[in-house]
């Protein structure tokens, strides 16, 4: 296999802060192909918007410290300096966020704040800019773009707003764009229709895409691989069939269970999982995910709490934790009954 | 724009006119008779009364006050002083002479101090607010940030005391603060306004700084910010088309309230150097229950700081296209 | 549907905020539709979920049903008694039993009270003395949703989101309410804090027989926790029905949009046949003519823009299956379209 289009190994955000290091990601790898979408699932605090700012090289540098490797099409991030990433960032790779409104700077125009990426990475003139500014809202089904290209963000609806936001990250076709929640904000509907233009695009540019989201519908809907993280760290990886359908890590079980579904069983309590996501400045020891998780006391000698389970993974499949495989078939089968209709 | 400013400006005289009402008001209800003043020690009640003719305080409150807005826009003719062209702000009661001359006899005073300073402080409060910013959390910062705590907990009545005792007394460095217009004399205008110049900068530069720090610091962490460092702009472009615009907002709403008060006069200012301003007039004006002069610097005062909300107000509006005029 | 008299019946419920302007003397010039003559009822012990998308008015009528919100016209109507502009006074008795809880956790408690201040505060307020004494039964309370009894001094910022959550629905539970308005209660936390605070407000609905209104833009909570749902757009009650119906065969057009528009966690069911809405939903300033969906409807007619349709059961349907629609879907509903591309040709 040749080396793939990103590769994350081994990646550590640490913060320090008043109180103590805050171990935001810990030891993080994964690879992303071109023409692919990771989804990145997790609750606050699980790291996954922190790993991707640091893939950006937009982590707060005087009180963060990085570790690891970061590879994109071979060129190593971590070490690279500020210049290098200027020159990566809005042009090989590119961001959305998720409040669309907070994000764009309410003081330039649409067109200007796309040109503007568009000007610094190929030198065009501020004409040929706008040209390509109104051919780009175009693009992601904005009507009239000659016109609303001298708009402000204000005056653009909320999903309008994401479109220009998406517009923005592409023009100058990027080969890896970073999704930060970016349909959480919207109403369904809305969602529905970005997700369909994140697709057409991507098929359109062959751009990887990762996809980070509290949401497995969501995940379900876009992502080719699924990276589920706790604690900072992964938990659980594989493609979306094979964690949708037959989840291997009990905190992925668990937020399957927590989801009430439009046809599933409505008179039965849903399947919440315990407790709170942990502190990650004096994080549980051994797995983070134990003090919540139903199946600890099953894994003998304490385990859990005692000793990090490794993420083992074959082909690109596998999860971290102690349970064995034919525990996890007993004790997961419960579960996935419950959910089944 | 053109209704915002006519509804504005429309705004404006209502609360003038309800500020020289209560002016008048309160006037009356002070225990002083001005006309018991300037009629002196022998006074009898047929020179009283008459005293208040010449006054114009003879007739009721009402009348009076009427008489007075009259004369604002059409001008008034007394008995004892003759015509007074509009806009007619009466007679001083201690001096005899029309208000409005004294006004703008002292006027010039109170704008150079304004002026002088304002550009002072702007230019060494906002820049040394952005470097702090820019270097939050290091040393640089640090030292800003506790210097401008230091120098805005100080009074200009101290400071400007002291200034002058060292720089003016004893090292002999720069003029005793005195006024010279600036068209007989614009370097020596400049020489003697340098003295409370500095004082006065000094005082506010601290505040312009760590309001500066502040909103700099505030629209650093704002989304946009991280979108545009997320499209590859430079540090130095973030700072300053996106961060930079952010914070001028409110510094530069402030910066016109601020300038309005100034150009009302600065009493303890003006005081401490003995310079003779509005705010000077105004405690005079006050001292000696001369309700005409007295009207008079408060409605420029109040003027001042209503035509500059006006402006700020404006001005926001072209900074900030989310911010429409009506 | 039971025959006894609702807990609470509405009807006509309207809410206009006005909107100021002019010149040069400003009055009001138009006015934002937010709520625009709706008819429910709430009965007792029953939950009601009220669906839709940003700006359909479910949070304002959760406000105008607690009368936080004074309503511009129309009819509120709480156990026989009229309260549509009931003042502080007459409001008071009324007030202890239509309890609220707030989606923001974090902003809905006061940071400087104890925890069993903020719990006991509605019993202070009204002057109630539980037998045992308040403290006594905020510590029951605390037990109840599920919180340790020994933090009755803690102050909020000592919770997480989810605790938080659970004092509101303890604070909420002081004054043994009747009816519940939860708007939005689990839509600013964890997915899996949001299953233990949806189960919790299950087991008080079940076990204390206290009704709710429940207002929520996540379909799949809604009908988890709601008998009979309002599905909501632009200020109206485009339809309303018992759960099973609702979901199971949707009459209303954007109803059907609206759940083929949610995107679930399998992968094993067939995918679903997504209708793509187009554009955005219209300003309730100046709302469509007639049906308000139509300028996103597929199959809009001009009746639709002349005619508002009303909100009437559809032939067949169970009673209280109630759809506001010229052309409700029928079981056997041709798919619609697959609508191209251009999002906002409406706009």
């Amino acid at each position: 296999m040749s080396t793939p289009f990103l590769s994350v190994r081994d990646l550590k955000v640490h913060f320090s802060t008043e109180d103590g290091v805050v171990k935001a990601v810990d030891g993080l790898s994964f690879d992303l192909e071109k023409g692919k979408t990771l989804g990145i699932v997790g609750e606050s605090g699980s790291g996954k918007s922190v790993t991707n700012m640091a893939i950006l090289g937009l982590h707060d540098r005087r009180n963060t410290a990085l570790d690891g490797e970061i590879l994109l099409d071979g060129k190593e991030l971590i070490t690279a300096t500020e210049r290098e990433l200027e020159q990566l960032r809005g042009n090989k790779m590119s961001m959305i966020f998720q409040d669309a409104l907070a994000s764009l700077s309410p003081y330039h125009t649409i067109g200007a704040q796309i040109g503007e990426t568009y000007r610094k990475h190929t030198g065009a003139s501020k004409k040929e800019a706008r040209a390509r500014a109104v051919e780009m809202l175009g693009k992601v089904g904005i009507p009239q773009p000659d016109v609303r290209v001298d708009e402000y963000p204000h005056q653009f609806s909320g999903g309008m707003r994401q479109r220009a936001m998406i517009a923005m990250a592409l023009v100058c076709d990027p080969e890896l764009l970073i999704a930060d929640e970016p349909t959480t904000a919207l109403d369904v509907t809305v969602q529905a229709q970005i997700m369909d233009l994140l697709k057409d695009l991507q098929q359109e540019f062959g751009t990887a895409i990762i996809f980070i989201t509290h949401d497995l519908g969501v995940i379900a809907d876009v992502a080719d691989d699924v990276l589920v993280m706790y604690g900072g760290r992964c938990v659980e990886r594989g493609t979306k069939k094979e964690v949708l359908r037959t989840p291997q890590h009990p905190y992925t079980l668990g937020l399957l269970g927590s989801m009430p579904s439009l046809d599933g069983p409505v008179d039965v309590p849903l399947n919440p999982i315990p407790g709170s996501p942990p502190s990650l400045l004096n994080p549980p020891t051994g797995c983070r995910f134990h003090p919540r998780c139903a199946f600890a006391e099953k894994v003998a000698g304490g385990r859990c709490s005692a000793e990090r389970p490794a993420l083992e993974v074959v082909d690109g499949r596998g999860s971290a934790c102690h349970l064995t495989s034919g525990q996890k078939r007993e004790l997961f089968a419960d579960y996935a009954s419950a959910r089944t209709h | 724009m053109f209704r915002f400013l006519v509804r504005r400006t429309l705004g404006a005289a209502v609360i003038l006119l309800i500020i020289s009402a209560l002016v008048f008001v309160l006037f009356y209800a002070a225990p002083r008779d001005p006309a018991r003043i300037a009629c002196g020690k022998v006074c009898t009640p047929e020179t009283l009364e008459l005293v208040r003719k010449n006054l114009g305080i003879a007739d009721p409150l009402p009348v009076q006050y009427w008489e007075w807005l009259k004369g604002l826009f059409v001008g008034r003719d007394y008995t004892s002083f003759g015509r007074c062209d509009a806009p007619c702000l009466g007679y001083s009661f201690q001096n005899r002479e029309p208000v409005l001359d004294t006004i703008l006899d002292r006027f010039p005073t109170t704008l150079s101090l304004a002026i002088g300073s304002s550009v002072v402080y702007l230019i060494f409060g906002i820049g040394t607010g952005m470097l702090a910013a820019v270097k939050q959390g290091k040393a640089l910062d640090k030292i800003a940030s506790s210097a401008s705590l230091i120098a805005s907990s100080m009074q200009i009545y101290v400071v400007g005391v002291l200034a002058t005792y060292l720089l003016v007394d004893q090292w002999h460095l720069l003029d005793r603060a005195n006024y010279t217009p600036f068209t007989d004399n614009p370097a020596q205008w400049a020489q003697g306004l340098l003295v409370p110049w500095l004082v006065l900068s000094l005082i506010w530069t601290a505040n312009y700084t760590r309001m500066t720090r502040s909103q700099m610091v505030e629209a650093l962490s704002e989304d946009y910010v991280r979108t545009a460092r997320a499209k590859g702009l430079s540090r130095r472009t973030v700072f300053f088309r996106f961060a930079w615009r952010g914070a001028m907002g409110p510094i530069i709403t402030i910066f016109g309230l601020d300038l309005g008060m100034l150009l009302g006069g600065a009493i303890i200012t003006e005081s401490t150097f003995s310079l003779q301003g509005l705010g000077m007039l105004s405690v005079k004006a006050v001292s000696t229950n001369d309700l005409p002069m007295l009207l008079g610097v408060v409605l420029v005062a109040a003027g001042a700081i209503v035509v500059f909300n006006i402006i700020v107000d404006a001005v926001y509006a072209l900074i900030d296209p989310r911010v429409r005029l009506a | 549907m039971s025959s006894t008299t609702p807990l609470l019946d509405v009807s006509g419920l309207t809410k206009h905020f006005p909107i100021k302007g002019g010149f040069p003397i400003r009055r009001t010039v138009g006015a934002v539709q937010a709520v625009d003559g709706l008819d429910f009822q709430v009965h007792e012990g029953e939950s009601l979920g009220l669906v839709g998308e940003s700006g359909c008015g479910k949070s304002t009528t959760g406000r105008l049903i607690t009368r936080l919100l004074e309503p511009t016209a129309g009819k509120i109507v709480y156990r026989g008694r009229d309260i549509t502009h009931a003042d502080r006074k007459q409001l008071a008795p009324v007030r202890s039993e239509i309890q609220m809880i707030f989606q923001d956790p974090y902003a809905s408690l006061n940071p400087r009270q104890t925890v069993g201040k903020i719990i006991s505060g509605p019993m202070e307020i009204n002057g109630i003395d539980p037998s045992g004494g308040r403290e006594k039964r905020v510590r029951e309370l605390l037990e109840i949703v599920g919180l340790n009894p020994e933090h009755y001094n803690r102050f909020p910022h000592e919770f997480s989101g989810g605790q938080r959550q659970r004092i509101g629905v303890a604070r909420a539970l002081a004054l043994e309410p009747k009816l519940i308005v939860a708007d939005e209660p689990v839509s600013a936390l964890d997915v899996s804090i949001q299953a233990q605070v949806v189960n919790l407000l299950q087991k008080v609905q079940r076990e204390m027989g206290i009704a709710f209104v429940f207002i929520a833009h996540d379909l799949a909570v809604v009908r988890h926790f709601s008998q009979r749902v309002a599905v909501m757009y632009l200020g109206k009650i485009v339809e309303i029905a018992d759960r099973d119906d609702l979901y199971g065969s949707p009459r209303h057009p954007y109803t059907r949009a609206l759940l083929s528009a949610v995107p679930e966690a399998s992968v094993d069911t067939a995918p679903r046949d997504r209708i793509r809405l187009t554009g955005d939903v219209p300003s309730p300033i100046s709302p469509p003519s007639g049906c308000r969906f139509r300028t996103r409807c597929w199959k809009a007619t001009e009746k639709c823009a002349s005619e508002a349709p009303p909100l009437a059961r559809v032939e067949g349907d169970a009673a209280g299956h109630l759809t506001a629609c010229h052309y409700p879907e029928t079981e056997q509903t041709v798919p619609a379209p697959r609508l191209a591309k251009d999002p906002e040709a409406a706009a």
